[in-house]
């Protein structure tokens, strides 16, 4: 019998396979925070037939754009994002690592200057896909495990 | 294919092909350079020489290069007597440069300064030397003295030598003769030896090198000696500093088996890893290559200024 942890929603957005754990980190990089005004339900640690477990996130009537989840794929790179509109999912995809991503993630070089005080956000560079590999735009230093360093 | 305006923050800024055509514009200023033929054709320009970081070649290079040609220099000497110390940031300090300046030289210890020094400034920024990153107007004037005494560079084979793993210059360097075709040797201590992420670079261009940790057995094979100073400031620790140096020092004797035409280049100051016994030697051309960087940035300021003649 199929268990339903959280309710499902009528239009909004849901994030599944989110890697287990990691639901709360990602709110952040959503812009969700105490301003947040809309329903929003987290599972945590819920049955997932392919990996054992995953987190779920849905967050309602809010339908999130590429833009503004593909982000997420820094922390879990397996989620997928569904759009719902009346119970039906009208849209679905992975989410896929974007090309430069800003303000998200530390540079590894603690000499770099976006680790000081000056007015710019980090800014590393996609270079390479396969396995994927990013570099600071500003250092030029080639970046491992930026999953590490979410600031 | 044109220069002007253009940021020079690494090397990969510069395409083979504009990286020859600097090559060739400061062969032209040679003369210029020596104080043989008088220019005048950067009459009303300033540039603004900003050493955050000490420095004697680099800085007196750029600014005699902008004085040989006529034009003038407002300067930041050192962190001190700089806004910098008041706790101003680089981009607002970069702000107030550009307003007063044509183009911006720059030095700063932190990596990445002289692209964010780009991304604020509508003036074109040369990157000077930024912490223990990228130093392109270093690797020109290398370049230069490299391709004058070997005719070129395919297939030479390059030692360089020293503080691979902090030494500015030899990140740049080998990128550059790894994109021209020479074949490199990475001579220094295992805890100096160039960075990973350095090397991953040459093996994406296909660049041949090797690594080895002991100087003098790679002479006799070499056509160019790049010696570094092994920076004591770069260690944490005194102690560090103390298990490395000496370690790689060459003097005239060392260079009995070398190639006739090997040349011998550092990039100064040297504490004692080249004695002074090699400077009588025909190998030596430290000196030329210091010298070297005076018409290589007057062709860089002529070139991203575009001025005619």
């Amino acid at each position: 019998m199929k268990e339903l942890r959280i309710s499902p929603i009528r239009n909004g957005t849901v994030i599944d396979h989110i890697k287990p754990g990691m639901a709360l980190k990602i709110l952040p990089l959503l812009s969700i925070d105490q301003e947040f005004d809309t329903g929003l339900s987290i599972a945590m640690n819920a049955h997932s037939e392919k990996h054992g477990k995953k987190d779920i996130v849905k967050i309602e009537d809010k339908e999130l754009h590429p833009r503004e989840v593909n982000r997420l794929a820094v922390i879990t790179p397996n989620a997928s994002i569904s759009i719902i509109r009346d119970f039906k999912v009208v849209k679905k995809y992975k989410v896929r690592l974007p090309d430069t991503i800003e303000g998200i993630v530390r540079c590894e070089n603690l000499n770099c200057i976006t680790n000081g005080k000056e007015p710019i956000k980090s800014r590393l560079i996609k270079i390479q896909k396969d396995p994927v590999k990013f570099r600071c735009y500003y250092c030029g230093r080639i970046q491992n495990r930026i999953e590490k360093r979410i600031i | 294919m044109s220069l002007k305006g253009r940021d020079i923050v690494w090397i990969g800024d510069l395409s083979e092909e504009e990286i020859l055509t600097v090559l060739d514009e400061a062969q032209r200023m040679v003369p210029i350079a020596r104080g043989e033929i008088k220019s005048k054709i950067m009459d009303g320009r300033i540039l603004a020489s900003l050493f955050f970081e000490p420095s004697t070649r680099t800085r007196l290079s750029f600014e005699t290069a902008m004085h040989r040609l006529g034009g003038d220099v407002i300067t930041i000497a050192g962190q001190e007597g700089s806004s910098l110390i008041k706790g101003e940031t680089l981009a607002d300090t970069i702000r107030m440069a550009e307003s007063y300046s044509d183009i911006i030289a720059i030095r700063h210890p932190k990596e990445g300064a002289a692209r964010l020094a780009s991304t604020f400034s509508k003036k074109p920024i040369i990157n000077g030397g930024d912490g223990a990153g990228q130093h392109p107007t270093q690797t020109l004037l290398d370049l230069f003295t490299i391709r004058n005494n070997t005719g070129g560079f395919e297939g030479i084979q390059v030692a360089i030598a020293g503080d691979l793993k902090y030494g500015r210059t030899v990140h740049s360097l080998s990128l550059a003769l790894g994109r021209f075709g020479a074949e490199m040797t990475f001579v220094a201590p295992d805890r100096i030896q160039m960075p990973e992420y350095i090397r991953e670079e040459l093996d994406k261009m296909g660049a041949r090198y090797h690594t080895r940790d002991d100087v003098k057995k790679v002479i006799p094979d070499s056509d160019v000696l790049y010696m570094t100073r092994i920076q004591k400031e770069r260690f944490p620790e005194e102690e560090e500093y103390m298990k490395v140096a000496g370690a790689f020092k060459i003097d005239a004797e060392a260079l009995e088996g070398a190639r006739k035409n090997l040349i011998v280049m550092h990039p100064l100051p040297r504490v004692d890893e080249i004695h002074h016994s090699v400077d009588r030697t025909p190998h030596a051309k430290y000196f030329e290559q210091a010298f070297n960087g005076v018409p290589v940035r007057m062709a860089l300021l002529k070139l991203i200024l575009e001025v005619a003649e």
